[in-house]
């Protein structure tokens, strides 16, 4: 669903940040952070009260991955496919959260219920292959293991209902 | 509280020493990101409830602290200052833990098992995957709190810079890091000494550039990570006396927004360096200003390449330009600008503390000092190893690593990333410098270390690496942004089974063409997976051209799943399998219908008996 962008939230947004180093894309993080995604509005309201025009804003929004121009799921689950996730079986798991949750990679599920998603390198390559399912990570996830850990979330599903959006960010 | 004077700061740590001066035993527990991944968390809880339960607070403490290395065995316990280490823990175990420990005792069935000799190894010193290590750096995390400067204090924290500072002479600072022949720790190798060197003597009115470069992509490699969330300070220390050596007025982290817990604690630490008046105007009342500030990526790995870097942290798209005019000569904001890695930085404080000619001792000649190195993958032990240069590969992985898991041999370890190479098990002799790696056909990279055993199909990962350099590329050059795309197509093919010898040429020649025409790193190093696969391992791909055979049992349009005599019939992969293609009675041997089976590896990873068969 689209987000109701507050204009003067993403005014004030563009302050904090715009006269520092990196200023576009923290400022772009941010109204991620608040919306879940970057809305079309919040876009439009960015790049007409700074130096960049919509492309330069459009084209930052789109070359770095964490950023999304669609509305996430309630539950954010994040699999790593680091090359030590890679050789452990990160793709056989993948392939079993497609599978369960009916969505591919990058995809929201229709009931707005999950959002997958795929990342490079969480940087716990000790320990993988790697899922993170609304910022908690979870260690040596195997393909027979998704089903167990896609339950585990239910209970946390019900409590993010209320609270809308969690981040990986929130650790 | 400020300093206002190097006198201040010593009469500080002078106070904290005194004041923080503990008789008493300390509960070290990890807890970077992969320790609260395996549970670290419960286990502090725990540890802090038994304390106060048995009214233990006058005799044991809790530090917690960021990653240690043996990320594997976490959540894990080391003990102050016995040096006993805890493997492997459960919060259930924590309560005799404690009561042994303020009895002064060892709880014998709680440390480290040697599977070869059975016996017990309770002090760290003696676990065969710390013992060939030199831990200078990451062995300082174990002494830290990275969220309390005065953990990093008490310890001797920015005692470098006050070394430097006291001295009153940059250009020493210079020909110390200079001499300490220190080389680039993000893997190009360029002498660090050098690259200051040439930033001082840029001539600039509007002040000059340090960054660290914390945009750790290689996807594998995670000792910046470990660094930044379990010692910040040491960060801090480094770019200070790096900016005062060479004139820099400002510092910049720029660090990857997959590691939210490291940005967190670089933040905290910046906030307390900066009440401290450590940062800033008039660094301890010696007229010295520098301030640092954290820019966060945005997850792309092209950005690790410093025009690209540059770009992001200006807040545009991380293209990579054209140099000349290098980033020395013009960085951010057209000016003068020196990028380093964590891992650099993190030495810079070591080598002013010790002396450059006491750093030099450690390692080979040109290649001085310790790496980390993060030993991950098909390996008994994966975790962080910091080795001196020149260790062989084959100390690495068997005697540091403790070899194979279970029965499969280890055939190559692939260093160096999307950038790097495999190096075959034939060739593990190889001392570990720059040099020596890159006569190898690989590169030391970042220090990622990717074991690779008879279960992996080296097709595979280079299809992998193209795969991931495909979706990376920013699609400036031509060559790359197209070669990466037809060599990942070639690659598919060939995993498939539909590969042609035709095609095997065209992919050696793509490869060449594409590191001799793009512009940035990412395109000139995007073949190095796949030519030294081809390299050592052509048979393997081969196999897959002319017998439509994946002989590592990877590949799925080429393998089948069986079940052999070992079935017992306890119909565990039946019920697991998603695609209901299992079946059999209760006590009888299983069969998969092939017609349905979706090769997901289910049945294999619950199969208790390995009666699961690839082939």
């Amino acid at each position: 669903m689209e987000a109701v962008v507050d204009e003067r939230e993403v005014v004030a947004i563009v302050d904090r940040h715009n006269a520092q180093c990196g200023g576009l894309i923290a400022t772009l993080e941010e109204v991620q952070t608040v919306y879940g995604y970057l809305p079309e509005r919040a876009l439009r309201v960015v790049a007409n009260i700074t130096d960049h025009s919509l492309v330069d804003v459009y084209g930052v929004a789109t070359f770095y991955r964490s950023f999304s121009l669609r509305p996430r799921g309630r539950n954010h689950v994040c699999a790593c496919l680091g090359t030590a996730c890679h050789v452990r079986g990160a793709p056989m798991v993948v392939e079993e959260l497609e599978r369960r949750l009916g969505i591919r990679a990058g995809e929201t599920s229709a009931d707005g219920e999950y959002t997958l998603e795929t990342v490079n390198c969480l940087g716990a390559c000790a320990l993988g292959p790697i899922v993170v399912v609304n910022g908690t990570y979870h260690s040596k996830v195997e393909a027979a293991s998704v089903k167990k850990l896609l339950k585990k979330t239910q209970p946390e599903a019900a409590r993010l209902a209320s609270e809308p959006k969690v981040a990986v960010s929130s650790l | 509280m400020r300093l206002h004077s190097p006198d201040d700061l010593k009469t500080l740590q002078a106070e904290l020493c005194n004041n923080g001066h503990w008789t008493g035993r300390t509960l070290i527990i990890p807890a970077g990101t992969c320790g609260r991944a395996s549970g670290a968390n419960d286990l502090i809880r725990k540890a802090r409830e038994e304390l106060l339960r048995g009214e233990f607070a006058h005799l044991i403490r809790v530090r917690v602290t960021g990653c240690h290395g043996f990320c594997e065995t976490e959540p894990s316990i080391l003990v102050e200052p016995d040096g006993l280490f805890y493997p492997r823990l459960k919060p259930a175990d924590v309560g005799r833990l404690v009561e042994a420990t303020a009895r002064g005792e060892i709880v014998e069935d709680l440390v480290w098992l040697d599977r070869e000799t059975g016996a017990r190894i309770p002090h760290q010193r003696d676990v065969p995957f710390f013992k060939k290590q030199r831990r200078t750096i990451l062995s300082r995390s174990e002494q830290v709190d990275p969220e309390d400067i005065d953990s990093y204090l008490r310890n001797g924290g920015y005692s470098a810079l006050l070394k430097a500072l006291e001295g009153g002479d940059p250009a020493w600072v210079l020909q110390e890091v200079k001499s300490s022949g220190l080389r680039g720790r993000g893997g190009a190798g360029f002498p660090t000494g050098v690259k200051w060197e040439m930033l001082a003597k840029q001539p600039s009115t509007q002040g000059k550039f340090l960054v660290c470069n914390a945009d750790e992509g290689d996807p594998g490699a995670y000792m910046d990570r470990s660094i930044l969330e379990g010692n910040p300070h040491s960060i801090l220390e480094g770019m200070l006396i790096g900016g005062y050596a060479t004139g820099a007025t400002d510092g910049i982290i720029y660090v990857r927004n997959e590691y939210p817990l490291a940005i967190k604690h670089l933040h905290i630490a910046l906030e307390q360096a900066r009440g401290l008046g450590l940062l800033g105007e008039n660094i301890l009342g010696t007229g010295y200003s520098f301030d640092i500030q954290v820019v966060q990526g945005a997850g792309a790995f092209v950005c690790g390449e410093e025009t690209a870097l540059i770009r992001s942290i200006e807040g545009q798209m991380g293209e990579p330009r054209q140099r000349p005019p290098f980033p020395i000569q013009s960085g951010i904001h057209g000016r003068p600008t020196s990028i380093n890695n964590v891992e650099t930085w993190a030495n810079i404080p070591i080598i002013i503390e010790q002396g450059a000619e006491v750093f030099a001792e450690t390692g080979t000649e040109h290649n001085s000092g310790t790496k980390i190195f993060s030993l991950v993958g098909k390996i008994r032990n994966t975790g962080l190893v910091e080795v001196p240069m020149g260790i062989t590969i084959r100390e690495i992985v068997h005697e540091i690593g403790g070899g194979p898991v279970g029965n499969a041999e280890i055939k190559a370890v692939q260093t160096g990333g999307p950038s790097g190479g495999c190096i075959p098990a034939s060739r593990f002799e190889l001392p570990i410098d720059y040099d020596g790696l890159a006569k190898a056909g690989s590169i030391m990279g970042s220090g990622g270390m990717i074991v690779m055993d008879g279960h992996t199909c080296v097709v595979d990962v280079a299809k992998y690496f193209m795969g991931f350099l495909k979706d990376e590329s920013c699609g400036k050059c031509f060559t790359c942004r197209k070669g990466t795309q037809r060599m990942h197509e070639i690659l598919d093919d060939i995993t498939q089974g539909r590969g042609t010898h035709d095609q095997l040429d065209l992919l050696e020649e793509l490869a060449l063409v594409v590191k001799d025409t793009t512009m940035c790193g990412l395109g000139q190093t995007a073949a190095n997976p796949v030519l030294s696969t081809l390299r050592y391992f052509r048979d393997e791909y081969l196999a897959h051209i002319d017998q439509q055979r994946c002989p590592a049992g990877v590949c799925k349009p080429l393998i089948t799943f069986s079940i052999n005599e070992n079935c017992s019939g306890c119909q565990a992969c039946a019920k697991a399998c998603p695609a209901d293609a299992i079946y059999g009675e209760r006590k009888q041997r299983h069969t998969i219908d092939t017609s349905k089976c979706i090769k997901c590896g289910t049945c294999r990873s619950v199969c208790k008996r390995d009666a699961v068969e690839v082939a």
